[in-house]
């Protein structure tokens, strides 16, 4: 089933040129069109001012299309009185750990989205609760904010999307500001929510991460370059350079290693090498 | 450095004035503050200092903390007593050229001393026993009344408790920017006053261009997050009066007849 439906999607920038006046300004994104299926966990790479970040944003409405449209289970992120639906939908995680958090104390923060949708308070407290056990910081519910590390303010800013029982999450490059042991648990996390069946859409720039996907959206100068399974994308040498990519690490080794092409993971290579 | 600002920051417990509403605490405090300017004798300060302590017992925080908040406003005490001590005129006591200490002026520095170390104690007690999110919501529910006539409660209580949340994010934003000018050879220890305080544009220009970008990151993920307003939100934790606040309003109210009665001891 269609969840999400982006139809000739653009996004223009104004900017004001030397004599006050608006002029149009660079496309962000230029005719983006694409379905994501309820349920699936897609990757969306690309080089930096490829667009990515942009086309998150229009997905829950916090940028409205210059032309084209968005709609969220039929409802056009265009319209202002949907706009609520959307975003209770489709929630998000952005980047920097430190900037998300509306509240000093961990579990008043995640709280701020149920708040928000105006729930019953016995009812914030469950999925609250509930939230935080999910991401693992449950014990940590009354510390405050500025005591944890980046990982764990990023696990906290996916539990304040999770109480808000969203069908969809958005992670606009949660795992960029953190250390190898906080991006583990972001993906790990991220992984989990795909299988009890939340939409996840992962826009990164860590092949690795994108190599974990269900399908892999390329971007390119705001234009779709390809969208295909990663064992598609990852055996395909030249589209990679195209989009002005790197290999996730494992195919790299793989290749300097000379082993054959159809090895697309740890797993293959590790139980091929055993078997020589 | 970070790590440790008093002002704001909460000592986690569950002990009876923790439990109190944030309201009956803010309304208690600001009843305190007044009463220490009621006192007109050190017995009243006595009544006062006691009644502060037993309620301190009763909260259990540690004494480390009270007074980590006071070492912070030493300078200003000190600077207070000194004044009173050596500006007051009355019997001389000591004198040396134009240094003179009287009675009044040593009983008037004491007075004022005891007074502003009380102030401070009285109101650390407040925000060591109630979470930043309880105080901002009980002062929400304080203001409301006053949203009839314009007053935006809702929206003064939400940047007190975005404020108090971005404090240590913003002291550690000053740090790192301080060190990297320090890296480019900024010198902020050297020279005189004017000097030192021109030395700060390197750090205040960045620190206010980088507070913009963390206020528009933080509005994007207020909005992704539903935020519209405080019109049909509500409170995970609704605050509301029981019989602690009973209990506390009783023996606000025999504090209050301490404190007058006190003005009426003479010696």
């Amino acid at each position: 089933m269609k969840f999400i439906e982006v139809r000739d999607l653009t996004i223009e920038y104004t900017r004001i040129d030397a004599d006050g006046k608006e002029v149009p300004g660079k496309k962000a994104l230029d005719g983006i069109s694409l379905d994501i299926e309820k349920g699936s966990f897609v990757a969306v790479i690309g080089m930096n001012g490829s667009g990515k970040s942009t086309l998150a944003k229009c997905l829950n409405g916090l940028l409205v299309p210059s032309a084209g449209r968005v709609a969220v289970e039929g409802f056009d992120t265009a319209s202002e009185e949907h706009i609520w639906d959307i975003r209770s939908r489709v929630g998000m995680v952005f980047q920097n750990p430190d900037n998300q958090l509306v509240s000093s104390i961990v579990e008043d923060d995640v709280a701020f989205g149920p708040e928000n949708l105006g729930i019953e308070p016995a009812e914030i407290r469950r999925r609250v609760d509930n939230a935080l056990r999910r991401v693992g910081m449950y014990e940590k519910k009354d510390k405050g904010a500025h005591m944890l590390s980046g990982g764990q303010k990023q696990r906290v800013a996916i539990a304040g999307a999770i109480a808000m029982k969203p069908d969809c999450i958005v992670f606009d490059e949660p795992t960029a500001m953190l250390d190898p042991k906080g991006r583990a648990s972001v993906m790990e996390i991220i992984k989990d929510l795909n299988t009890e069946g939340i939409t996840c859409i992962l826009i990164t720039h860590f092949m690795t991460e994108a190599e974990q996907a269900d399908r892999v959206i390329v971007l390119k100068k705001g234009k779709i370059l390809c969208d295909r399974t990663p064992a598609e994308l990852f055996s395909d040498r030249e589209m990679i350079e195209k989009a002005g990519l790197e290999m996730p690490p494992v195919i790299a080794l793989r290749d300097k290693a000379g082993l054959p092409e159809s090895l697309m993971s740890a797993e293959d290579i590790a139980e091929y090498v055993n078997k020589r | 450095m970070i790590r440790d600002i008093t002002l704001g920051q909460y000592y986690p417990g569950d002990s009876w004035v923790h439990r109190l509403d944030a309201r009956t605490k803010i309304i208690a405090t600001l009843l305190y503050l007044i009463e220490l300017f009621v006192v007109n004798n050190f017995y009243g300060f006595i009544i006062a200092a006691v009644a502060l302590f037993v309620v301190i017992g009763i909260s259990k925080v540690p004494l480390k903390f009270i007074f980590r908040g006071l070492s912070a406003v030493f300078l200003i005490i000190a600077f207070t007593f000194l004044l009173n001590m050596f500006m007051v005129d009355g019997t001389v006591l000591w004198q040396w050229k134009f240094l003179k200490i009287t009675q009044e002026g040593l009983s008037r520095a004491f007075f004022m001393a005891i007074r502003l170390v009380l102030i401070i104690i009285g109101s650390s007690i407040m925000t060591l026993t109630t979470k930043p999110v309880e105080l901002t919501d009980g002062l929400e529910k304080l203001l409301s009344p006053f949203s009839k006539i314009g007053l935006p409660s809702h929206e003064i209580a939400l940047m007190m408790t975005i404020a108090l949340r971005f404090i240590p994010t913003l002291m550690e934003e000053t740090d790192k920017i301080i060190k990297a000018q320090q890296a480019r050879g900024a010198d902020f220890e050297s020279g005189n006053l004017f000097q030192r305080a021109k030395s700060l544009i390197p750090i205040l220009v960045p620190l206010f261009v980088s507070s913009f970008r963390i206020a528009q990151d933080l509005a994007l993920a207020m909005e992704a997050r539903c935020y519209h307003g405080g019109k049909g939100r509500t409170r995970m934790n609704e605050i509301r009066f029981d019989r602690g606040d009973a209990v506390a309003a009783v023996m606000m109210v025999l504090f209050l007849a301490a404190i007058i009665a006190s003005r009426f001891i003479k010696l």
